[in-house]
């Protein structure tokens, strides 16, 4: 109940941060040149004068700043994005429409860093200074240093062109109509090189902060202590360090969360995912700020349930956390 | 004298030097080595790597030297990295330096800010910005720099906490020395060391996220730029896959000697850290 109350607070500290954002974007965008009207206009092929007035009056494009403001944050109170002109439809719908691929490659490209920076940490710490420790720290530093896009690309002609093991993009096969556990294990494969490419670097990043949080809980003296009452290796590392160094790789994930949803607009351009990053590109392109804006906000609005979702496992790591609180 | 020992001393830290000496060296000898425009035509389009003496790493696919772009985009690579680098660590000084020194609302209302820059992904946010001040190399050197203040405004906020109230800031306080002069002339300085160590991440990713703009094509077209030839390549990746992958090998290069420069340089100042 404790953890809950703490999260909680933390949770509510944000919205402040949420507003911040959205007024900031919102006046920002006010910046650009040509508004949905014009992007509008031009898609219809042109127009006179008089429908772009009466458009903007049907957009309440023609209020002032503020007043255009209040009304986005008012509507945004009940959930309401506003509508996207470009794709013909509200914002909200057109974002939760991209949400699930998205969602679905930030945990799985998570889950394959964490387990595996996890995994490669351990096994550096073990032999630190050592050609494994070597080895695994020069692929990190290398791995750091790729431009997820161009190992996209590569791993497209080797996978995809010379092995042909894996389809080159897309989220599923849309020639043939699957259901049930083939469509399942066809999406799966459409998001291994996906997984893989944005997972890259983070994996880097975890390894490299595992490692140094092993080194660090291992020189402690309650590792001596139960070194000394007799424990096996194994058991000394998997009960009483992992658990200690598993903190900072936590907190990681929620100062990452916005940076990997940053990638997955690279990574999802470079698959064709149809997924929120290949919106965020698309209305960028399209100048379809309404929808941007609301990116913008269900972008920071997932950044700060994943730090929400820390919170509480941080808690139930670390006891102690708690107990302060 | 003793941290410049501590950094010769590691062969990685000495390997990225080279490397980016090495990068530093193709910017500088771009404009001796090809004279023409590099995104002027040159030859055929689509020449493999190696078979012509001419195109030493080929053409690509509008028939324009792919080493000239290299040798090109090394600048405009090294150019973005380091005035977005000293844009976002100037920014992150002062913010940092004025919530750390005063502590209290100022604090507040500054952190609160950056916890704001924080919580939008930074790619978000440079998409936003090239969106509404379009993509010239100007504007997109700004943009990366105004999305990587909030990192270092957090470190120079941390070290200013931890010397606000050493002595020799009471010290100072006590000669009747303004709040400027001790923020600029006194405690600046001793916070330095450890963001200026930082730059070198700071700047490791500015060059990442421009040339992941390049290649999205929202970056500037009209230079040659590494991450423009990795999204030029995509379209002929099947066969010429070539065209992508040498750009490619350049951004990681320099990224890597950055890295690894910073890496020395935090280990030959902070020799303590070292030692595990």
């Amino acid at each position: 109940m404790r953890i809950l109350s703490l999260a909680g607070r933390r949770l509510a500290a944000s919205i402040p941060t949420l507003f911040l954002i959205l007024i900031g974007v919102f006046l920002l965008l006010q910046l650009a040149p040509g508004d949905t009207v014009d992007a509008l206009m031009a898609q219809m092929g042109g127009g006179d004068a008089a429908t772009a007035q009466q458009l903007r009056k049907l957009y309440g494009l023609d209020l002032s700043v503020p007043a255009q403001l209040g009304n986005y944050l008012w509507h945004l109170v009940r959930l309401d994005l506003g509508f996207s002109s470009i794709y013909g439809k509200p914002v909200a719908t057109v974002i939760l429409e991209r949400l699930p691929p998205t969602i679905l490659l930030m945990t799985a490209s998570l889950s394959f860093a964490f387990f595996f920076g996890l995994v490669f940490g351990v096994i550096a710490s073990r032999g630190v200074n050592r050609w494994p420790d070597t080895l695994i720290s020069t692929l990190g530093l290398i791995f750091y240093a790729t431009p997820s896009f161009w190992f996209g690309l590569m791993a497209i002609v080797v996978f995809s062109v010379y092995l042909q093991w894996l389809p080159p993009g897309g989220f599923e096969d849309i020639g043939t109509v699957q259901t049930g556990i083939w469509r399942v294990l066809d999406i799966a494969a459409h998001l291994v090189l996906p997984t893989l490419t944005l997972g890259l670097i983070f994996l880097a990043i975890y390894l490299r902060i595992m490692r140094a949080s092993m080194l660090e809980v291992l020189n402690l003296d309650f590792v001596r202590t139960a070194r000394a009452k007799g424990l096996d290796e194994t058991h000394v590392i998997t009960r009483h360090v992992l658990r200690n160094a598993l903190l900072p790789m936590v907190t990681l994930i929620g100062l990452q969360a916005g940076t990997m949803l940053g990638g997955s607009v690279v990574v999802e351009s470079v698959f064709s995912l149809p997924g929120l990053g290949r919106l965020a590109y698309e209305s960028v392109v399209q100048r379809d700020l309404n929808t941007l804006l609301g990116i913008v906000f269900v972008s920071a609005l997932l950044v700060i349930a994943v730090n929400f979702v820390v919170d509480l496992l941080y808690a139930r790591l670390d006891p102690r956390i708690a107990a302060e609180g | 004298m003793d941290a410049l020992k501590r950094y010769f001393r590691s062969p990685a830290a000495v390997i990225g030097l080279i490397l980016l000496l090495l990068v530093i060296a193709m910017a500088i000898s771009a404009g001796f080595l090809y004279p023409r425009d590099p995104l002027a035509l040159a030859g055929r389009p689509l020449v493999w790597p190696f078979s012509n003496p001419r195109f030493l790493l080929g053409t690509d696919n509008s028939g324009r030297d792919i080493a000239a772009q290299i040798f090109y985009g090394a600048r405009i690579s090294l150019l973005i990295g380091g005035v977005a680098t000293v844009i976002a660590i100037l920014i992150g000084i002062l913010v940092g330096a004025f919530a750390g020194y005063y502590g209290g609302w100022v604090d507040n209302v500054l952190m609160r800010i950056t916890e704001a820059f924080q919580t939008l992904p930074n790619f978000v946010l440079l998409l936003v910005l090239v969106a509404v001040f379009g993509s010239t190399l100007t504007t997109v050197t700004i943009a990366v720099g105004v999305v990587s203040w909030p990192a270092p405004a957090r470190l120079t906020r941390a070290e200013f906490l931890s010397l606000r109230n050493r002595e020799f800031v009471q010290a100072g306080k006590t000669l009747g020395m303004k709040d400027v002069q001790l923020i600029l002339g006194e405690i600046l300085p001793n916070a330095l060391p450890p963001v200026i160590v930082y730059a070198s991440v700071v700047m490791a990713v500015a060059i990442l996220l421009e040339s992941a703009l390049a290649f999205l094509r929202l970056s500037d077209p009209n230079v040659a730029s590494w991450g423009n030839l990795i999204g030029l390549g995509r379209d002929v990746l099947r066969v010429q896959w070539y065209v992508s992958a040498i750009p490619g090998i350049a951004i990681l290069v320099t990224v890597l000697a950055v890295s690894l420069v910073g890496q020395g340089l935090n280990d030959a100042l902070n020799p303590r850290l070292k030692s595990r």
